[in-house]
């Protein structure tokens, strides 16, 4: 399938600051799932800085702005061609072991609820314990759209009941250690449903390390591992590690944000376009 | 307990290296002594030199006591040191540019894998990224202990940013201020040059994007830090900008510095703050120490941060144990200081040993330093082992043991005159373009009688370290 993306963030300063800095996981690597056809990210008044791929397969690029500026956008354009790889990353190039995965982070601690949710599953192999994991914690945590913030962790999220995809995957991550099965935290785009089900473009899930397989992404809000609708960006022990972008501002303006993204299904023929 | 080696003194006679100072003793009256010790005293607060070493906390203001009598070492004795010294550097460094890598230590089985990559010193932001010349750890402190004439153990490796070496070179310059004579009648190799050397180090290591003289930094946490006066002190006499993360700011694919002339490009800095500190956009998000963007810099060529991010999972207490290893892996060669058997309580079989002999062992927790939270069982009452008991049952995982070392005791000035005390050693190794040592290092003592604890918080002091000349 081939998705086209237009991912802009704006952000805008009561008051002018004197430089900006950021760190952009915002260019999908090229694997077997995916195959980059054109991509472009674009920042207002922005410098290049340095550029490479990390430890874990991913490109981060460096950017930053000189000041004064009250208002920074990035834009993000491009063309990917989807290959439905049941969920399984292959032909990505990493260094960093999937056992570094098991480390615990703020949001991904898990407490006495999340080890009970981890431990009630049963499973005859390490695939159908990831799919169980999986299940239960969208069982667990149903979907709702503004009843957590970026700082809930995990435990809160189960706590609550309630939570959206980041929950979903902090908690996936979660139990996924206590099972001692690597997980991580992905980011990425993904293609609205024509029936209007699915529901963040800009969106996350986990990859949990399943041996023999390697890294199976599983996406408990939407029930499902990544299929062909799926553009990957980048990944991270937490959201706060994958982060899409990470910046900061010098300066005493107050920052506000908007993101709009939109992914759509291209024919192949427009390729030529782009 | 075994017997004590006495650096100075074997079966009554005096070994050579101390012969002259045997007699500079003699002949110096109680009243002499303790104007010299008031004069060293006065020196030292003049200087700012306080007490924080190695970061132990305590009192900052405190001095640290400084010993007259020196610690020495024959040419012949330091050679053999200085080889196993820059052996154990290079092995550190093999080991981190490769569980930066492919990990072929782990691949062959050599180290177990959760040891490293679960390790919270290892950090994966550093994973595949290849620093000039591959090194990772440019300082490497190696703290030693001495049990015979020939017998040292490594007591635990320093690879992240080892402190303490202002005092190696402040030891020297008033002991020299102080008795020119005897520098004068002994052969003592200088120290001097170290902040040359480690300028060099610095130098050689300038990153890829640098095609010019590269201009290199001590990026420092401020002037509360407890090391503050050995950071500008270093920074003085490598005639290099002390700067602290505010000075300093990234734009395009460099990192520079704010000077009244304009932004001057920075390329090899040599940090004196955490890891986790470095940059907001990669470790801490509420640092203000650091340097945001400074990260993507470096792993993109543009800067080079001495010691490497992520280089303290080659000293961790517990990878520790496999040092010796890597000296096999590595270099092939066998290693020539050894390392202290070590207990790991992680391990049932190790576990059990310790806690039924608690009484002789040194217990100490994984990622503790300064001498806090350890426990000397043949020095503890068994109140003291009963409640240690505890802590290891709850918490294994968190504890290593060792067996009580006998430490050599060096002739150390007391009350009542001279009397033996016991002594470890922490020499800094500079790994850049080459290996350098310089010849000497810094001597703790405790200063407690039958002390074995040489931390400056736990009652130790320090004394100039000499290695003679042929």
């Amino acid at each position: 399938m081939r998705l086209s993306v237009e991912h802009v963030t704006h952000y805008r300063y009561d008051q002018p600051v004197r430089a900006a800095v950021q760190s952009h996981r915002l260019q999908p690597s090229s694997c077997d799932g995916q195959r980059v056809i054109a991509w472009e990210v674009d920042v207002s008044g922005g410098v290049r800085g340095g550029g490479f791929r990390d430890g874990a397969g991913d490109w981060v690029q460096g950017w930053t702005v000189a000041g004064p500026v009250s208002d920074i956008t990035v834009t993000v354009r491009g063309v990917v061609e989807t290959t439905d790889m049941a969920g399984v990353l292959r032909g990505h190039r990493e260094t960093v072991p999937a056992m570094a995965y098991l480390r615990e982070t703020a949001p991904t601690w898990a407490d006495s609820g999340l080890k009970a949710l981890a431990r009630s599953v049963t499973a005859p192999d390490r695939l159908s314990l990831a799919h169980g994991l999986s299940a239960i914690v969208a069982e667990a945590i149903a979907y709702r759209p503004g009843s957590t913030d970026p700082h809930t962790t995990a435990a809160e999220a189960l706590a609550q009941g309630e939570g959206v995809c980041q929950d979903h995957a902090h908690a996936l991550i979660a139990c996924a250690r206590v099972r001692e099965m690597p997980g991580r935290y992905v980011s990425g785009y993904l293609l609205a449903d024509a029936d209007g089900k699915t529901h963040e473009a800009a969106h996350a899930w986990a990859e949990l390390w399943v041996e023999g397989l390697g890294w199976v992404g599983f996406d408990p809000a939407n029930r499902c591992c990544p299929d062909e609708r799926y553009i990957r960006l980048g990944s991270g022990f937490d959201a706060r590690d994958a982060a899409p972008i990470r910046g900061i501002a010098r300066g005493p303006g107050e920052e506000t944000m908007d993101v709009t993204v939109a992914v759509q299904a291209v024919q192949s023929s427009q390729q030529s376009q782009q | 307990m075994a017997e004590f080696f006495n650096e100075m003194f074997q079966k009554g006679q005096v070994r050579p290296p101390y012969a002259r100072l045997q007699d500079w003793v003699a002949a110096m009256p109680a009243e002499l002594r303790q104007m010299k010790q008031a004069e060293a005293e006065e020196l030292f607060r003049r200087i700012g030199i306080t007490f924080a070493v190695y970061g132990e906390g305590g009192d900052p203001d405190r001095l640290i006591p400084f010993d007259m009598f020196p610690r020495v070492f024959t040419n012949q004795e330091w050679t053999r040191l200085e080889r196993g010294i820059k052996q154990r550097a290079r092995a550190l460094n093999a080991f981190l540019a490769d569980v930066y890598d492919r990990g072929e230590i782990v691949r062959a089985g050599r180290i177990p894998s959760r040891l490293v990559y679960c390790n919270e010193a290892y950090e994966k932001a550093v994973a595949g990224i290849k620093p000039p010349k591959g090194v990772f750890s440019h300082i490497v402190g190696i703290d030693l202990v001495r049990t015979g004439p020939d017998e040292f153990y490594v007591l635990e490796d320093n690879c992240r940013t080892p402190s303490g070496v202002s005092y190696m070179l402040e030891n020297r310059e008033i002991m020299m201020r102080m008795f020119p004579d005897i520098f004068r009648e002994n052969r003592i190799q200088p120290v001097d040059g170290y902040p040359e050397a480690l300028r060099r180090t610095l130098a050689s290591v300038a990153p890829m994007k640098c095609d010019r003289e590269p201009n290199v930094v001590i990026l420092t946490p401020g002037h509360f830090n407890s090391a503050y006066y050995e950071h500008s002190f270093l920074a003085d006499l490598m005639g290099v900008e002390l700067v602290e993360g505010q000075d300093l700011f990234v734009e395009g694919e460099f990192v520079w510095m704010r000077t009244t002339e304009g932004p001057k490009r920075v390329d090899v800095i040599y940090r004196r703050i955490d890891d986790s500190f470095l940059d907001p956009l990669c470790f801490r998000p509420d640092s203000m120490l650091g340097v945001p963007g400074l990260m993507d810099v470096y792993r993109s060529g543009g800067v080079s941060i001495c010691s490497a991010p992520g280089a303290g999972v080659a000293d961790d207490k517990a990878v520790y144990t496999y040092v010796p290893e890597m000296v096999r892996f590595y270099l092939g060669e066998e290693p020539i200081l050894q390392n202290v058997p070590t207990w790991q309580c992680q391990k049932a079989d190790d576990l059990k040993y310790v806690l039924e002999n608690l009484g002789e062992l040194v217990v100490k927790e994984v990622h503790g330093s300064g001498g806090y939270g350890m426990l000397v069982g043949p020095k503890s009452t068994t109140e003291q082992i009963e409640s240690f008991r505890q802590r290891i049952v709850s918490d294994p995982d968190n504890y290593i043991a060792q067996p009580t070392l006998a430490l050599s005791t060096v002739p150390t000035f007391v009350e009542e005159g001279v009397a033996p005390r016991h002594v470890d050693l922490r020499p800094y190794c500079l790994v850049g373009e080459r290996i350098e040592l310089v010849p000497g290092g810094l001597t703790r003592v405790a200063l407690r009688e039958g002390s074995l604890v040489v931390n400056s918080s736990q009652g130790g002091g320090v004394k100039d370290t000499w290695v003679l000349a042929e």
